[in-house]
């Protein structure tokens, strides 16, 4: 072979030989759902962790209606917010154990995308069924209808945001052995904002007030988590990588 | 497209690498070029830094010191072509228990690759995985999984393939079949550097050392030896 021969390979360019953004970030979201659907455990714990702890308030502090219907939307926020806490070790952890993580850092597309889509997926299974879950639940407390449907709401926008927070904290103690418990106190500090509005909205419902403004603000969080959490968590992740 | 690559070309170019863990010096002062048409063999004792020497070609070490080029320009520049161009495969393929092989190749190549559905399975019909197409992973045997890895490698398109112990669970016809298929690879011009405890019979390997820092220091040598 001369030093001159031209060889039949070619340097790639990413912008005209890869898949644009969506196109693998609808790959990343396909894989997860797949994965939930056949990981069913996955998939009901949180929501039978949920219907638990929902439960436990009745029995251990009153089954009067009065209470439930002032503690209700509490307690449901409550359970969300642990039963999304339950999920999120999972978000990272078996990706990273099996390798899959490290593909994805190497694919061309910025990192932060391809966890946005991971988190949209996690959110999908967990959060949303937790948001179907909750009229039922709902009425099990005794809250009224109106109560119900702003609660839904709030819930509805709230949810992502957990995970998406969530999603740092688990990109954070994915290279750590025991990160679940860790996990907990770095995220839970950072729930707090976004129980305060999510049942602030629900009492301000049920007193008659506009709740116009809260759910504006709740949904302000959301557009900020989205933003920012898909960056911090890609970064965290590269850096959970490089440990290993 | 680009112009096609000559053999003069350094696709990758390391200078000066060093490289500490839990305060063990694994190598330092390490340069060496990966050109087209070649394959370099990475060697030495379990520990020396193998695995950690390509995860810092390919990116996904960040705790070292020295330079790495991409075709000539520093690396840090240039991400996303880097990214695209050079292939890395872990000895954690990334393959998922609970999906098919056919399914674990079309998530896996997603995002690099425009690569259709029938090539992926022709690529697992040519690695003997035909019949198991859709069988979840999780009930393949070790050798299978990795079969169903390297499947990538008979479509992939980068110039630069870094394998990490591919030939690990595999029998002895795959691990002929792996070697003809890197052979093919360099002939045509691609860049192969791979780490194996088996000592492969390709002939004009290369070969980077790292030594064992026990006994006698990091001792570390970038050879270019022609057989």
């Amino acid at each position: 072979m001369g030093q001159q021969q031209s060889l039949s390979i070619t340097v790639l360019d990413p912008v005209t030989t890869s898949p644009g953004l969506f196109q693998s970030m609808v790959a990343v979201l396909q894989r997860d759902l797949r994965l939930s659907i056949r990981q069913k455990q996955d998939l009901l714990n949180p929501l039978l962790f949920f219907v638990m702890v929902v439960a436990l308030f009745p029995l251990g502090v009153s089954p009067e209606s009065e209470f439930l219907k002032e503690a209700g939307a509490g307690i449901l926020w409550v359970g969300a917010l642990l039963a999304t806490l339950l999920s999120l070790d999972h978000l990272f952890r078996f990706d990273y154990e099996d390798g899959t993580l490290e593909q994805m850092a190497l694919q061309p597309q910025p990192l932060f995308v391809l966890v946005l889509a991971k988190t949209l997926a996690h959110w999908l299974a967990t959060g949303l069924p937790l948001v179907i879950l909750t009229p039922m639940l709902g009425m099990m407390l005794f809250l009224d209808g109106n109560s119900v449907a702003i609660l839904c709401l709030t819930l509805l926008i709230g949810t992502p945001v957990l995970s998406l927070i969530g999603s740092v904290g688990a990109a954070l103690t994915v290279g750590l052995r025991a990160g679940g418990v860790l996990l907990s106190l770095l995220v839970i500090p950072l729930y707090i904002p976004v129980l305060i509005f999510g049942t602030g909205t629900v009492m301000a419902a049920a007193g008659g007030s506009d709740v116009s403004g809260h759910l504006a603000l709740m949904a302000a969080m959301l557009m900020l988590a989205v933003i920012l959490a898909p960056l911090a968590a890609a970064a965290a992740l590269k850096i959970s990588l490089s440990a290993s | 497209m680009t112009e096609p690559l000559q053999h003069a070309d350094h696709l990758l170019r390391a200078e000066g690498l060093e490289c500490e863990r839990d305060g063990r010096t694994l190598f330092s002062d390490l340069s060496f070029s990966i050109v087209p048409g070649t394959l370099t063999r990475v060697e030495g004792p379990n520990g020396s830094g193998k695995t950690t020497l390509l995860r810092i070609l390919a990116g996904l070490n960040d705790n070292w010191s020295g330079q790495v080029y991409w075709c000539g320009q520093p690396r840090q520049k240039h991400w996303d072509l880097v990214r695209r161009n050079v292939l890395y495969l872990g000895h954690r393929p990334g393959i998922k228990m609970l999906l098919t092989p056919l399914e674990n190749l079309q998530a896996l190549v997603a995002g690099r690759q425009q690569v259709p559905g029938r090539v992926l399975g022709q690529a697992l019909e040519q690695v003997g995985i035909g019949p198991w197409s859709h069988v979840p992973c999780g009930q393949l045997s070790a050798g299978q999984k990795r079969r169903v890895a390297l499947a990538r490698l008979l479509f992939a398109d980068e110039p630069v393939w870094l394998l990490d112990e591919a030939f690990t669970a595999l029998d002895v016809d795959a691990v002929a079949a792996v070697e003809r298929l890197l052979e093919d690879r360099v002939r045509q011009g691609g860049a192969v550097v791979m780490t194996t405890h088996h000592e492969p019979a390709m002939q004009g390997m290369r070969r980077i050392r790292l030594g064992g820092a026990g006994e006698q220091g990091p001792v570390t040598r970038a050879v270019g030896e022609v057989d």
